[in-house]
């Protein structure tokens, strides 16, 4: 795990007691909104209801991606501000820190959205992110009960995902 | 090959209040600045609302994938955020010292009026150089 500096105006966020305590909360986006997954491990604060909480995360990640898109400084083309950008197209982002947390963000080409909340200070969590695809990948896709676009209840899928979450952050 | 590519000054509600563009891809036209500079100043305000704990004070820092976006908070609500070239160190010192010109030569102007756009040459002539002697420390190393 990498550390880098924090800012010094904000008040001291959350102790790392002991590893595994770091992650805050997971969820999985299909690519037209349905919140799949929704896993909760330490949050001590919720400003809204569970259902309004996530249309927030999606709104927010869906205009950040536009905003990223259109601010890319390496491209001329930039489309406009607002216009929905398909998986992999335009300049996407991967994570966002704020004094409180930070939130990594992975779209896969079929436009499943995983988002991983975790404590500022922890690194890069791209390949992290990319193992816990896998982990749906085998234990959600490729289970033949499970209804593409319904929300995720496998325990087998949780208990995996718990602890490979423990394991990293 | 500039590490930083644009300024941006945003007041309390929103408004673009300062814009300058350093990178090489182009300058955003002015209707597009203005969306850009409104719509950062919402998701700010989301990321406090879905923060996990209290005392979020919002994004500091974006981490697209061809920049990075660093973004200054000033405790009147005044937002300051530079894009630059992905995983460039000491954004933070320069968004503070950026912050102190604009108290220096923006608030202290007594012809400038609250929350409009910034039209002060003294603060372009030092805002300039302050970003030309960070390139030159860049490119130093």
């Amino acid at each position: 795990m990498q550390f880098f500096g924090g800012s010094e105006i904000s008040p001291s966020p959350p102790t790392l007691t002991v590893s595994g305590n770091n992650a805050h909360m997971m969820y999985v986006f299909n690519r037209n909104g349905v919140c799949l997954l929704y896993r909760e491990w330490n949050r001590p604060l919720h400003t809204l209801n569970a259902q309004q909480d996530h249309k927030l995360m999606f709104g927010l990640l869906f205009s950040l991606k536009s905003l990223t898109a259109k601010m890319d400084p390496t491209s001329a083309e930039r489309g406009n501000l607002g216009v929905p950008q398909l998986p992999g197209q335009g300049c996407s982002f991967h994570s966002f820190r704020t004094n409180t947390y930070k939130l990594s963000f992975m779209e896969s080409p079929s436009g499943i959205k995983i988002i991983l909340i975790t404590h500022p200070k922890t690194g890069d969590l791209r390949e992290s992110l990319k193992h816990i695809y896998n982990l749906y990948v085998e234990y959600v896709m490729k289970n033949p009960l499970y209804t593409p676009g319904t929300p995720i209840r496998s325990d087998l899928f949780n208990t995996t995902l718990d602890q490979y979450v423990r394991s990293i952050a | 090959m500039a590490a930083i590519c644009s300024l941006y000054i945003i007041n309390k509600s929103g408004g673009l209040i300062y814009y300058k563009d350093y990178g090489s891809g182009g300058r955003m036209d002015t209707n597009d600045s203005l969306r850009v500079a409104s719509l950062w100043h919402s998701m700010h305000a989301i990321s406090q609302q879905l923060s996990p704990t209290t005392g979020c004070y919002g994004i500091e820092l974006l981490e697209a994938d061809t920049f990075d976006l660093h973004c200054f908070q000033s405790l009147t609500g005044t937002k300051f955020f530079v894009v630059c070239e992905p995983g460039t160190q000491q954004m933070e010192s320069l968004l503070k010292v950026i912050y102190e010109l604009y108290t220096d030569y923006v608030l202290k102007n007594p012809f400038y009026e609250m929350e409009m756009p910034i039209r002060c040459e003294l603060f372009d002539i030092n805002l300039s150089q302050v970003v030309q002697k960070d390139r030159v420390v860049l490119l130093g190393r």
